[in-house]
């Protein structure tokens, strides 16, 4: 078998899951940041389900004349991944919704500019008690 | 079947179903009361069973009745019944704390959601320990990883809410990683059974496929455990998350990573492969190491408490990650026992944190001031951990680093030991400031005149801060059964 055709499912799973995995990375908005996540994560899927074909294959159900199956295990165990994969990016868009509320932005930068402020107004404090206790 | 037989799966299902239970019964009180009676019988059946299995040996238990590698096998062996009972004596006496702790922390609108979000965290942690099958540890792994970015989420300050975000991230980074790992092994042996995947893996080890799918586990389960440069979600997400969760997930979270890191590097892959073959010892050995400095550097200088905890945190994982990399029989004990000793001392010192949140309001180090005076025996509590932290005889922290130490002198190792008291010196600089802080300043003018915690929450921290103190002259237990667990894990392949 030639290597591209042969390997084309997993050149998709490759290309899909650096793509996720760069967004992931690279992107301030939280909201992309998920979805990165998401096609990170789906990329698994397929290389699940590719190992699962079998060349010639048909589905896992015996009929007559069929003797090659391919196997229904890896199909079962995405099922799984994939309620998983829901759970993360439900609670993940829950959580930006609440940081939206709370921070009034979804940017990161903008997010991480709020908890300095609040990190050096906070350090006034004590420099203040200090200094009236001095007197 | 007895009842007694269905213990394995016992542990596991009991605080799964009281998760959705404590939402239906919404009302704070009822939903604390069935978290509680579900996670001290989670802990009894653990009991029953270590005792089981130092008896009878391991236990293997056929969900449905459907037989491995077919079906999914539990499987507790010495080590599972040990890491087992740390991880259900945790949330058990955490309860018990929580329930003042939650109410003071928490919505009340919240609470009973908080109750079940804790339990499936704990399922899923109990869950992880149970199993024999590689993929339904990464399904439970999931389970209480999205239980925890909830949990997290909860904290008072709204930076709990991005910590939990980040850690999310990761945490589904990592995840993914362990998917893609197992994923590789199926691919080549087309099994999930653990005990069938070592059996199978041998004749195709030196495939490229097995390799990278070793990578890729080594890193997920990396990411999840908080080993040295991958432990960035940790620190806010422990300062962040409300008291109870803090100690419960730090004292249970990390420490199945590591049974997950055991079970995987020298059950699945078997020692000689992962350790010896790959270069994974020495790897392990410098990020442990780099762990236990620079974690334990960073903590001196932290201002609040609770991250300072966490920093020490990262730090301790440091020590059970140099256990392993030694890949010999001491040093598999000297982590494990740390499992369990860290259990214990991040247990009782989190929970008293949590107490001084409950009645100071905050834990930065001002906070602390004159606290000997103001909660003596809170204070006297987070004492004896930060010592048994440091690893001063006679306690639980001792022990650990005494095999640790032996476990490199074995091997000639004389610049590790001595970088290993290094950093044990290090925890006594950042234990020092507090209890200076704490006994030596005085308090600060105006400030309201507190009472000692309550003791429902003074309760658990002493039992555990007993414990530290029990396991350090009373070792046979925990050593014993440390020592057998490393026994089995070595000698699976000899």
């Amino acid at each position: 078998m030639n290597f591209l055709p042969g390997h084309f499912n997993y050149l998709i799973v490759v290309f899909l899951m650096m793509a996720g995995f760069y967004v992931v990375i690279a992107q301030g908005n939280l909201v992309k940041k998920l979805v990165g996540l998401g096609l990170f994560q789906t990329s698994v899927f397929i290389l699940y389900i590719t190992m699962g074909n079998l060349a010639g294959g048909q589905a896992p159900i015996i009929a007559e004349g069929v003797t090659a199956y391919s196997s229904p295990l890896p199909h079962v165990l995405i099922l799984t991944a994939i309620v998983v994969g829901v759970a993360t990016t439900a609670v993940g868009l829950a959580l930006v919704v609440r940081i939206h509320e709370a921070y009034g932005s979804v940017e990161e930068d903008e997010i991480h500019a709020k908890d300095l402020a609040d990190d050096e107004s906070s350090m006034d404090i004590p420099e203040a008690d200090e200094r009236d206790a001095g007197r | 079947m007895s009842l007694w037989d269905h213990l394995p799966v016992l542990v596991v299902i009991v605080p799964l179903l009281a998760g959705p239970l404590c939402v239906l019964v919404e009302r704070p009180r009822a939903a604390w009361i069935v978290a509680l009676a579900a996670a001290w019988l989670s802990f009894a059946a653990a009991v029953v069973m270590a005792a089981q299995v130092s008896e009878t040996g391991t236990i293997s238990y056929q969900l449905g009745g459907w037989e491995p590698p077919w079906g999914i096998e539990y499987r507790i062996d010495t080590l599972g019944s040990y890491v087992m009972l740390i991880v259900t004596a945790i949330p058990a006496l955490v309860l018990v704390a929580a329930k003042e702790s939650v109410t003071h922390e928490i919505a009340e609108s919240l609470i009973a959601r908080f109750y079940g979000a804790f339990m499936l965290a704990f399922a899923g942690l109990a869950g992880i320990v149970a199993t024999g099958d590689a993929f339904n540890v990464f399904v439970f792994l999931e389970i209480s990883s999205l239980s925890s970015y909830a949990l997290i989420s909860m904290g008072r300050d709204r930076r709990a809410l991005t910590s939990a975000f980040e850690y999310l991230v990761m945490g589904t980074i990592g995840a993914t990683f362990i998917l893609i790992g197992i994923g590789f092994l199926y691919m080549m042996t087309g099994t999930l059974n653990m005990q069938d995947l070592a059996e199978r893996l041998p004749a195709v080890l030196e495939t490229r496929t097995v390799r990278a799918g070793f990578a890729f586990l080594t890193v997920g389960i990396g990411l999840k455990l908080a080993m040295f440069p991958l432990h960035l979600w940790l620190p806010n997400a422990y300062a962040y998350a409300p008291s109870a969760v803090t100690a419960f997930l730090a004292a249970t979270a990390t420490k199945v990573a590591v049974y997950a890191l055991l079970r995987f590097l020298f059950d699945v892959f078997g020692f000689e492969f992962a350790l010896q073959d790959m270069p994974l010892d020495d790897i392990l050995m410098v990020v442990g190491l780099a762990g236990i400095l620079i974690a334990s550097l960073v903590a001196v200088f932290q201002e609040d408490i609770k991250r300072m905890l966490a920093y020490s945190s990262v730090a301790q994982i440091g020590y059970m990650v140099l256990g392993i990399s030694l890949a010999s029989t001491t040093g598999v004990i000297a982590a494990t026992l740390h499992v369990f000793n860290h259990a214990l001392m991040k247990g009782a010192l989190f929970l008293a944190l949590g107490a001084v949140v409950y009645r100071i309001g905050g834990v930065s180090l001002r906070d602390f001031a004159g606290l000997g005076r103001r909660m003596p025996w809170t204070m006297a509590a987070i004492v004896l951990g930060g010592l048994s932290l440091i690893g001063v005889p006679p306690t639980a922290g001792f022990i650990t680093k005494w095999y640790l130490v032996l476990a490199t002198l074995e091997q000639d190792l004389w610049p590790v030991a001595i970088l290993v008291v290094i950093g044990s010196l290090l925890a006594l600089l950042y234990v020092w400031k507090l209890v200076e802080a704490a006994y030596f300043e005085p308090v600060p003018e105006g400030a309201a005149t507190v009472r000692e915690a309550p003791w429902s929450m003074l309760l658990p921290i002493w039992l555990l801060v007993g414990a530290n103190i029990y396991f350090g002259i009373h070792t046979d237990v925990t050593v014993g059964m440390a020592t057998q667990a490393a026994n089995e894990l070595m000698g699976l392949r000899p």
